[in-house]
C-alpha cells in the first residue's frame, strides 16, 4: 500500500503536467472547431462540448499538481461553477439564437462556402 | 509541460478571438466571448502553477463569476433592448 503510493507521489507532477496538456490540447480542438464550422449550431456544439471537458481534464491535472488542500478546495469551487454555469449559458445562447429567428443551416453543405465563412 | 499547455491556450484564446471579431451574427460573437471566458480561467490557473504562486486562483473564481453574469445580460439585453424587465415573465418569445 505505502509502495503504491510513494510511486503515486513520484509520479503525480508528470500525471498533472500531462493532464493539463490535454486538456489544452483538447481545447485547442474545440476552438478549431468553432472557427471552422459553417453555422452557428455547430460551432455552439463544438464550443460547449469541448469547454466542460477540456475544463475538467485541466483541473483535474491542476489538482494533482496542488501543493496544499486550500488549493485543491479553490480549484473544486472552479470547477464545480464552470460545470453548472458553462451548459447552462450554452442553453441560452442558443435558445436566444432561435427564438431571434436564426434557423439552422439544414441539407447539403455548398463546396463554395464550406469553412470559410 | 505546463509551459506548452499555457502556449497552446493561448493559441486557442487568439483563435476564438478571431471568431469573436469575424462572427457573422450576434450570438457567434456571444459564444466567442462566453467560450473566450471559459479559456482564460483556465490559462489564470495554470498561469499560477507555472510561476509557483496558485494565488492566481481566487482571480480566476471570481472572472468565472463575473463571465457567467455578463452573458445573461448581454443576452438579456438584445432580447428586450432594456435592463429592467423581470426574467421570469412568461408569454413573450422564449417559453413555449
Amino acid at each position: 500500500m505505502s509502495i503504491v503510493l510513494e510511486y503515486f507521489h513520484a509520479f503525480r507532477p508528470a500525471l498533472g503536467s500531462a493532464l493539463l496538456l490535454v486538456g489544452a490540447i483538447l481545447a485547442v480542438i474545440g476552438t478549431i472547431g468553432v472557427l471552422r464550422f459553417p453555422d452557428f449550431y455547430t460551432r455552439l456544439h463544438a464550443a460547449s462540448v469541448t469547454d466542460t471537458a477540456a475544463a475538467t481534464l485541466a483541473i483535474l491535472g491542476m489538482v494533482l499538481l496542488a501543493p496544499s488542500l486550500a488549493v485543491v478546495f479553490k480549484l473544486a469551487v472552479v470547477w464545480l461553477f464552470l460545470f453548472l454555469t458553462g451548459p447552462t449559458s450554452s442553453h441560452a445562447v442558443a435558445n436566444a439564437a432561435h427564438t431571434a429567428g436564426l434557423q439552422p443551416m439544414i441539407g447539403k453543405l455548398d463546396e463554395n462556402e464550406g469553412g470559410s465563412q | 509541460m505546463i509551459g506548452a499547455a499555457a502556449r497552446a491556450r493561448v493559441g486557442g484564446i487568439a483563435m476564438m478571438l478571431v471568431r469573436a471579431l469575424r462572427g457573422p451574427t450576434l450570438y457567434d460573437r456571444v459564444l466567442a466571448v462566453n467560450s473566450l471566458g471559459t479559456k482564460i480561467i483556465l490559462l489564470l490557473g495554470v498561469i499560477g502553477f507555472l510561476t509557483g504562486r496558485p494565488d492566481f486562483l481566487d482571480i480566476s473564481i471570481l472572472y468565472a463569476l463575473i463571465n457567467f453574469v455578463a452573458t445573461i445580460a448581454i443576452l438579456k439585453f438584445f432580447r428586450y433592448r432594456s435592463f429592467q424587465v423581470s426574467l421570469d415573465r412568461r408569454g413573450r418569445g422564449g417559453s413555449r
